[in-house]
């Protein structure tokens, strides 16, 4: 089968490649570029687990075709943390208030929680809750995973009140 | 830092020892995205195998035409049967003491069962290909109903062995009967039946169902011709077994395999048997001299890799009017689907199902369980649960409920009056078991007095007088549940897989800067050991558990060791590691000694040093004897800190705990909310409080989904029905609800450091929990036993059969 | 879980999305969000040979008042339809029911085009479609026609769209000012389809109903417009004896097939328990 080629951006990097138009979106990002920290859990939409930030909303990438990321701009797990290696509130609040055990559904949970928290800056524990509703964790029955959340609000929150003030 | 001047408390601290909210060491990696799990490694001219499986439960392979399969541009090779069966792979022995086809040679006995396996270049090409391979069928009537299984004129499953009347555990009754199983004292127990002024009998089934880790299984093989080893990475909660039985079966030698278990996704027992796409990958490596993956899809994981449950309880209680029970009889027929693969240690056909007499003192009981085959897939696995102990605390939980209703007694009261007593302890109990430790009225008192029982049931009546009334349709639940676990398979004297005991290990070297390697031969899939065996050598020798790096999974560079499944981490390895680091600190303390030129009986260990009695300012920090052993022993002492234990626990631990559900059900359309749910659990020394209330909330989450909806279903014809997620509940944030945690503390008495394990107290306590409150709620109206899954259709057919649906 | 090869396109126009459309009638497959299409292509129940992305086609998406009612571009997604302040205002049954689909990621790809057309009795929005009597915009070789919501639906997936058509537009006429709505759904979990599930739109005056329309979801092979439950609610008190007959009725015309949802009678059941719940909040929504 013929390949494609395509044009886009993954965690503020320009890529093109070739692909096969039927790869998904997700092993395009984990075979082709390496990024293994997407993660499969399900094959069916339902888990979540391979949820990536795809022009400003989150998407599980293993319903899409890498195709249809052409011209995107893509963040995945590893474009969280900053350059000089500082985690990002996110994966600290997760750490802070053991939102993960097992660790594989944590990339795709911490990647929606992002888009999550654009969204919304302050949520309540029940819109976290509808607002992480598409993505499955089988270890920690979620509560601490709404803590790691809160936490993360809290401390985006506190530092730019912080900037603000200075 | 002057160590003389820091307090002892800022000391203790900086350790992160026992008891401490330490934060996890894993976490660091999996925020990130850089956890290594098995589909992530990529090696060079890595191969990919994917499955041809059957479409049907049970039929005859007429035959197999792989040659458009074969035709596909990429693809390497295809395995059938027929290509296992001169290297005599084409069936493999299970741990439960049966064979399991590793590809169907002339029969298929369970839909998705595995026929062929495609080596293609990439995933992609070995899906097309799989789908290109044509098989022909006969039908064979479907077996799905365990209780038609030893019916004369059943089809016979499994013809391979058919003529055989002498199985693994004894004499086999019919074709499609795997094993009797009976325990207890008949006699005294059909006498206390006889003598009883009161006796319940119901049949409580649990359904099968799936543990489903939200990473599915997987490995990758890499055959090394021209050293003639084998290196597996794998999904394995017990790498080290695997290893042992690659060696068995491929005869390779052992130790020139190298199993590898890496992060994993979440195991729940998952990931303890072997399974045919593993050995198909390692013979695809072998056949095609490259590194060969299989990773199983969704669909293909809950309908061929293991299942858990499908016992179905007959019980009964004998008891006196006063409510004190005097004996206990169960039936199981135990459905174990197509073969026999079980993961239970190797004499127990039916796990621990004898710890069923519970936390309750029964003078007497009898139990017996049948195994029987059907088409449908194999599996018995300890889903979360040390080996059918989640079955057995369902079963006495649920019957002591049905005893309860039948008294006109409270269900919490009946509990009271039949707890095995402090003084009891250690408790033998009419089914064998030597209970190490408990303190049961206390902990129920405790979780009646925190959720104010008294006065939810005072509610509870209120609601059900209303409802009476008219006036409302919502109807109220309170599920109570006391649970003993026993867990830590286990010691030598009665546990092994395949002839080898159930030890655990530890290996422990300090190098000389004070820095710390420990290995065991346990493996985490979520558990958090990296974290938590760090903070027992933390309190142990003295050494901050941030010095500590915890290895496992790696069968070349860990002590043999069986594995983490049964809640066993905790009661095996850990008490290992606190073994070892005894060894190291009787060595720490001779170099101390010798530091400090006093006798050795004249030191003492404090925290992080040993100093000379009575004189705190003359001490050697563990820092300096490590530096000390590889620097200058003491004259006869070989230089070097390390040490390594075996450890065969003299007996199990017995966690317990009360938990406590409030529940209310809308009648209308049946579904159930939890309004509020208690949890409490005494799992002896908390080595670490924070991922305790981990694997609680954790526990209840699987528990909830078990009790509330999830079922592995067949239809008649053996189509495995909903094997995905769509259909599988696995409840998401929005469903799941909120818990609450407590703890009561009693020590196991034999453990190192007092530990007993708690991974699997939730899912153990909390089906019954949540179960009982959908009965609870419904009693009112007449039921006795309504058996799971309790979703919303079958709770509302319950009340339509009670008459409450107008 | 592996999809079938196929040939990509990707249309920059609807001009040129129609053509791709029509020159593919049997083997060709329009792409929105695929979020139902990939799950059948990744289980082979689907294999287009060739797949035409309507991701960048801009005359697709996004909603627009047009006349007496509102335009909605067929791949506008779910996400756009809850975030659109002002089609929230004027048909807030409209965001109401895409809350109740899937899950975000999901309702970030799916399009109200895709969840409309491609006839599954499962999805939430068809019923939803004949209760605010919308139309349906098709495209194809021969031009454009419009087929009512009410009509399009034949069978599980079986629709009115001929071969080679593409949903490019719905139209919804504009709600009167102060009527009352609900989208009731039952559902096992997040991202499941319903048990049963019913849309009612009503207005009131001098307290009695005036006007009413039901529809109710996944408890027949289609989506199913529920005229004589309606019809037995007009001119009638919104009280509980209203609501209970309207549902009796909906029942009546229902034909669930028995899945994990439970059996037909259950699911018929509670097409009817659906009915009363979204009568008494539309009634408590609508301005007297």
């Amino acid at each position: 089968m013929a390949k494609t080629a395509i044009a886009l951006t993954v965690n503020g990097e320009a890529v093109e490649a070739l692909v096969e138009p039927r790869t998904l979106l997700v092993h395009f990002l984990r075979e082709q570029l390496n990024l293994t920290g997407t993660h499969i859990g399900c094959d069916t939409t339902h888990c979540g687990a391979c949820t990536v930030d795809f022009d400003g909303r989150s998407v599980k990438s293993c319903t899409l075709f890498a195709v249809q990321a052409e011209g995107a701009e893509i963040r995945t797990i590893e474009g969280m943390a900053g350059a000089d290696g500082t985690l990002h509130p996110l994966q600290e609040g997760f750490r802070e208030m053991h939102g993960l055990q097992c660790g594989f559904c944590t990339p795709g949970m911490i990647m929606r929680a992002y888009r999550l928290l654009q969204e919304n800056p302050r949520p309540t524990e029940d819109e976290i809750r509808t607002g992480m509703a598409g993505n499955l964790c089988r270890c920690t029955g979620y509560q601490n995973i709404v803590r790691a959340i809160q936490f993360a609000a809290a401390k985006i929150a506190g530092d730019s009140l912080q900037e603000a003030a200075e | 830092m002057n160590e003389i001047s820091e307090t002892r408390e800022a000391r203790e601290a900086r350790l992160q020892g026992l008891g401490c909210k330490r934060k996890r060491v894993e976490d660091i990696r999996f925020t990130q995205g850089k956890g290594s799990y098995v589909d992530d490694l990529k090696l060079p001219g890595m191969l990919f195998g994917d499955f041809h499986r059957s479409p049907y439960g049970h039929a005859r392979v007429k035959s197999i035409d792989t040659s458009k399969a074969k035709a596909v541009p990429g693809v390497l090779a295809v395995l059938t049967a027929a290509d296992l069966k001169p290297l005599k792979l084409d069936w493999m022995p299970t741990l439960a003491g049966d064979v399991q086809a590793v590809l169907a040679g002339d029969k298929v006995l369970f839909q998705g069962q595995e026929i062929a396996f495609v080596v293609a270049t990439d995933r992609y090409i070995a899906a097309d290909a799989a789908d290109l391979i044509e098989v022909e069928y006969e039908e064979l009537p479907a077996l799905v109903d365990p209780f038609k299984a030893m019916a004369e004129g059943a089809p016979i499953l499994r013809e391979d062995i058919k003529d055989k009347t002498e199985g693994a555990h004894g004499k086999r009754k019919h074709p499609n009967h795997i094993f009797t199983w009976e325990i207890g004292d008949h006699e005294t127990t059909d006498l206390a039946f006889r003598d009883a002024e009161v006796t319940i009998k119901e049949l409580i089934s649990y359904q099968r169902v799936h543990p489903c880790p939200l990473e599915t299984c997987q490995s990758v093989a890499s055959f090394d011709k021209i050293k003639g080893e084998l290196t597996v990475w794998g999904t394995f909660q017990a790498p080290h077994v695997v290893r042992t039985v690659a060696a068995i079966l491929s005869g390779i030698p052992e130790h020139k395999i190298h199993v590898i278990a890496p992060d994993i996704g979440g195991g729940f027992g998952n990931k303890v048997g072997v399974y045919p796409g593993y050995v198909c990958a390692i013979v695809a490596s072998i056949v095609t001299g490259r590194p060969v993956k299989w990773v199983e899809d969704r669909i293909e994981n809950l309908s061929a890799t293991a299942f858990a449950r499908d016992y179905h309880m007959t019980t009964e209680i004998a008891a006196t009017k006063a409510g004190k029970v005097t004996g206990l009889r169960v039936h199981v027929l135990a459905d174990h689907g197509a073969f026999d693969a079980c993961a239970d240690p190797s004499k127990w056909p039916a796990g621990f199902f004898n710890i069923v007499t519970g936390s309750y003192d029964f003078p007497t009981a009898h139990v017996t369980v049948d195994g029987v085959y059907t088409n449908k897939a194999p599996g018995g696995v300890a889903y979360r649960c040390s080996f059918r102990v989640t079955e057995a605390a369902y079963c006495i939980e649920r019957a002591m409920d049905i005893l309860a209703q039948k008294l006109g007694l409270d269900p919490a009261e009946l509990r009271m009056r039949n707890f095995i007593r402090r003084e009891q302890f250690p408790y033998h109990s009419a089914l064998g078991w030597e209970y190490d430790s408990g303190d049961y009225h206390t902990a129920m008192q405790k979780a009646l007095d925190t959720v104010g029982y008294q006065a939810l049931r005072a509610e509870q009546r209120a609601k059900q007088e209303a409802f009476r009334r008219g006036e409302t349709r919502e109807v109220m639940g309170i599920g109570v549940s006391f649970f003993t676990e026993i867990v830590g398979a286990g010691p030598s004297k009665n546990c092994d897989i395949l002839g080898i005991a159930m030890f655990d290990s530890a290996e422990i070297r300090i190098h000389p800067t004070g820095a710390v390697i420990a290995r065991m031969g346990t493996k985490s899939q979520g558990q958090s050991h990296e974290t938590t065996y760090a903070q027992i050598i933390a309190s142990e020798i003295g050494i901050p558990a941030d010095d500590v790096m915890v290895e496992e999974g790696n069968t070349d560079t860990a002590p043999y060791g069986l594995g983490t499944y049964g809640s066993r981490s905790t009661p095996t390895a850990a008490a290992a590691t606190a073994m070892a680091c005894r060894k190291i600190k009787a060595k720490a303390q001779m170099i101390a000694a010798h530091l400090l030129e006093v006798h050795h009986d004249d030191v003492e260990f404090d925290i992080d040093r040993f100093r000379v009695k009575g004189m705190p300012e003359r001490f050697k920090t563990m820092k300096d004897i490590a530096w000390t052993a590889y620097n200058a022993p003491p004259p006869g002492l070989e230089p070097g800190l390390e040490a390594v234990s075996y450890y065969d626990p003299p007996n199990m631990t017995y966690p317990f705990g009360a938990y406590i559900c409030v529940m209310d059900i809308d009648l209308d359309t049946g579904v159930a909310k939890v309004r509020r749910f208690y949890a409490l659990d005494d799992c002896g020394t908390r080595i670490n409080p924070m991922i305790i209330e981990g694997q609680v909330h954790g526990g209840l989450t699987e528990a909830f989904a078990i009790a509330m909806g999830q079922e592995i279903a067949y239809d008649e014809i053996g189509n495995v029905k909903g094997a995905s997620f769509m259909d599988f509940f696995l409840p998401t944030a929005v469903e799941t609800p909120k818990w609450e945690t407590d703890f009561t503390v009693t020590p196991s008495p034999h453990h190192p450091i007092g530990a007993k394990g708690v991974g699997e107290s939730p899912n153990v306590g909390g089906v019954p929990a949540f179960s009982n409150a959908v009965n609870d709620a419904l009693a009112f109206l007449g039921a006795t036993h309504i058996q799971m899954p309790h979703d919303a259709w079958r709770i509302w057919k319950a009340a339509e059969a009670l008459g409450a649906q107008g | 879980m592996i999809p079938g090869p196929f040939a990509y396109h990707r249309p920059r126009s609807l001009a040129e999305a129609v053509a791709l459309c029509a020159a593919h009638p049997d083997d060709g497959r329009p792409l929105a969000g695929g979020h139902s299409l990939v799950p059948m292509m990744k289980l082979r129940l689907a294999t287009p040979d060739h797949l035409i992305d309507l991701g960048a086609v801009a005359e697709l998406k996004g909603v627009r008042r047009e006349g007496n009612g509102w335009v909605i571009g067929a791949t506008t997604t779910q996400a756009a339809l809850i975030t659109d302040p002002n089609l929230a205002q004027a048909i807030p049954i409209l965001r109401e029911t895409a809350q109740q689909i899937a899950d975000p990621q999901v309702r970030s790809c799916g399009t109200i085009g895709g969840n409309v057309a491609n006839g599954d009795p499962g999805n939430d929005m068809p019923a939803l479609m004949m209760c605010l009597d919308a139309t349906f915009r098709l495209a194809g070789a021969n031009g454009t026609r419009e087929v009512k919501a009410r009509d399009f639906y034949q069978g599980a997936y079986v629709t009115a769209l001929e071969p080679g058509e593409l949903l490019t537009a719905i139209t919804i006429p504009h709600p009167p000012a102060g009527h009352g709505y609900a989208y009731e759904k039952l559902k096992r979990k997040i991202g499941d389809y319903a048990t049963a599930a019913a849309a009612v739109m009503l207005t009131l005056a001098g307290g009695r109903i005036t006007t009413c329309a039901i529809s109710l979801t996944n408890v027949a092979p289609t989506p199913l417009l529920a005229a004589d439950a309606a019809a037995a609610t007009i001119g009638q008190k919104p009280e509980e004896a209203t609501f209970a007959e309207a549902a009796h009725r909906a029942e009546a015309i229902t034909e669930p097939t028995p899945d994990g949802r439970g059996p037909a009678d259950y699911r018929t059941k509670m097409a009817g328990v659906m009915v009363r719940r979204a009568l008494a909040r539309a009634v408590a929504r609508a301005s007297a």
